[in-house]
């Protein structure tokens, strides 16, 4: 399909729950390709679907938010019929990575990272999956990854919904560190939407929170 | 060790009687709230349960062959479930457990149904995919806890199911010869229709879903069958989907299935696709063991009294929204889950 031009043979990166990640060159840059599989455990019709509407929402995204000068990586092809992206190789750890190592860094690039995804959400977007496997700690600054979730959203409700799946991914990841890592990433979101904002955004936080079942805060309604 | 586990969480009012040597289970006695229509009515089936709730201790007895002062401890589920209905195996425990002097063990009936499921597969620390009418979530094990990795943002499967075959008008019965009707009537659908698919991160939405297949129906323009065919692929494959994004994340080799909901054969084969080409062991827990019980309550008092837990009678009471990472589980070593 795409000639390498670039010495030394492609590495496949990850084999993730949607795609195959593949490390490869691309007109002589370092590179990304991301080939949506097909599901042999999914109906067809709906394969075809999921498979099209997330590559062409996915390279969408990420060309817009590159175009606004956001730490995303560039888009360089796309063939929606394929499934398949090609992006920019981010160099550097997961930010997953670099918490578990107890680095002094992990603090800091939790702030930009609160930036970056207040930065992303201003523009209008949600990322759908954010995790700190999801963050590639490269050489200028940090860089969010896989927008296979992402949408277009400015809904308070959506946006919250993106905040409520990090800190749960946070939670489930690095237990005994959330507290401080939720604050520094909270302060950095504020930094770039405002302390109002952000205020209302953690009560809607809270109350997708309290949808959940079995929540015990929530209050047993009276007379059961 | 012998162990008696009281159940009545929802419509099953269960007691089984455990000891820690094979064969591990004496007795599984059930007693099954059946509503004539609609869903459960917590009232009702907590007047059933304390209608047979003597019956049901005799019986366990006297199929395990023990007498009450053979018993090392009671077990009872104090959540998460219907109040009123956990109530009623609450007071008996409480009762049995300061009448005869024995220690009383507080089990929470999810880590109950992860529990008797790694005894029946041998499993060390799988990825548990836990589907029932109340439960729909993705947990593995971390730091002495087991933490949920994704969950449904509003109602379960089982629920999603059990309400759109209600309101479709083919249930109540919900599950014929083990198959869910909407299984059922899925079976003849040949046309994949587009409903909303929501997957967030590793959480799952199905009231989306749900609304937009009932109003599909009420329009008139799609066949019953296609409804079925396509709400229920795209309810079961966002589950793999969760599933599989979660084993990638945490490296965990083995999957077990728990819950009444995962005795689904479509579910089961699909559970099957996917955990073949991740090269992961796959453990659905049976129909038998899969649906509510006692023998699981028991089970998991056995590993809890084992490490010393158990509460006085007076601390005993039900806890109608225990979630599953509340619980601490002694008996796994402090582990990181992550493959990394």
């Amino acid at each position: 399909m795409i000639k390498s031009t670039c010495p030394g043979s492609p590495e496949l990166i990850a084999l993730g729950a949607e795609a195959v990640l593949v490390k490869a060159c691309y007109e002589g840059m370092p590179s990304i390709f991301k080939v949506r599989v097909r599901k042999p455990y999914r109906d067809r019709g709906l394969d075809t679907m999921l498979i099209r509407s997330r590559s062409e929402v996915e390279a969408k995204i990420l060309a817009e938010l590159r175009l606004k000068g956001l730490n995303v990586p560039a888009l360089y092809y796309v063939d929606l019929s394929e499934g398949l992206i090609v992006m920019e190789f981010v160099e550097g750890p997961l930010l997953r990575d670099l918490i578990y190592r107890g680095s002094e860094k992990a603090l800091k690039c939790l702030e930009e990272l609160g930036e970056l995804v207040a930065s992303v959400h201003d523009a209008g977007v949600v990322h759908g999956d954010i995790t700190t496997s999801n963050v590639i700690v490269g050489g200028d600054g940090v860089y969010l990854v896989d927008f296979g979730l992402a949408k277009y959203s400015r809904r308070l409700e959506d946006l919250a919904t993106d905040i409520h799946l990090f800190i749960r991914s946070v939670e489930s990841t690095h237990y005994g560190l959330k507290e401080a890592l939720l604050r520094h990433f909270m302060k950095g979101y504020a930094k770039v939407k405002g302390r109002d904002f952000t205020d209302s955004l953690l009560i809607k936080v809270k109350e997708i929170r309290m949808r959940g079942r079995y929540v015990e805060e929530r209050r047993v309604r009276r007379g059961i | 060790m012998i162990i008696l586990g009281i159940e009545s969480s929802a419509h099953t009012f269960g007691v089984g009687v455990v000891r820690d040597e094979p064969p591990h289970i004496l007795a599984d006695v059930r007693f099954v709230y059946k509503p004539k229509t609609g869903g459960i009515h917590p009232k009702e089936a907590s007047q059933y349960f304390m209608s047979n709730a003597p019956e049901a201790v005799k019986e366990a007895l006297s199929k395990a062959g023990v007498k009450v002062r053979d018993l090392d401890g009671i077990a009872v589920a104090l959540g998460p479930g219907m109040g009123p209905c956990l109530r009623v195996g609450a007071t008996l425990a409480r009762a049995m457990a300061s009448y005869y002097g024995k220690p009383l063990i507080p089990v929470n009936h999810a880590l109950a149904h992860v529990e008797i499921g790694k005894m029946l597969f041998s499993f060390k620390n799988p990825l548990i995919v836990y589907l029932s009418g109340g439960n729909t979530l993705i947990a593995s094990f971390s730091e002495g806890r087991y933490r949920i990795f994704g969950e449904t943002l509003d109602i379960s499967l089982g629920n999603f199911l059990d309400t759109l075959a209600r309101e479709l008008g083919i249930a109540p019965p919900y599950v014929v010869s083990g198959l869910h009707q909407i299984d059922r009537c899925a079976q003849n659908g040949k046309n994949f229709i587009e409903l909303p698919y929501v997957v967030k991160g590793q959480d799952v939405s199905f009231s989306g879903l749900l609304t937009a297949a009932l109003k599909l129906y009420k329009s008139s323009r799609a066949e019953l069958s296609d409804i079925c065919y396509s709400a229920r692929e795209i309810a079961y494959s966002a589950i793999i989907e969760v599933s599989e994004r979660a084993l990638a994340h945490t490296g965990n080799k083995e999957v077990l299935v728990v819950g009444g909901v995962a005795s689904s054969p479509v579910l089961r084969s699909k559970f099957e696709v996917m955990s073949r080409l991740r090269g992961v062991e796959l453990g659905i827990v049976p129909p038998q063991y899969a649906v509510d019980n006692g023998v699981m309550i028991a089970w998991t008092g056995l590993l809890l009294l084992k490490h010393g837990v158990h509460v006085r009678p007076e601390e005993a009471y039900v806890r109608q929204r225990w979630k599953l990472d509340q619980v601490d589980v002694p008996w796994l070593a402090r582990t990181n889950s992550s493959g990394s």
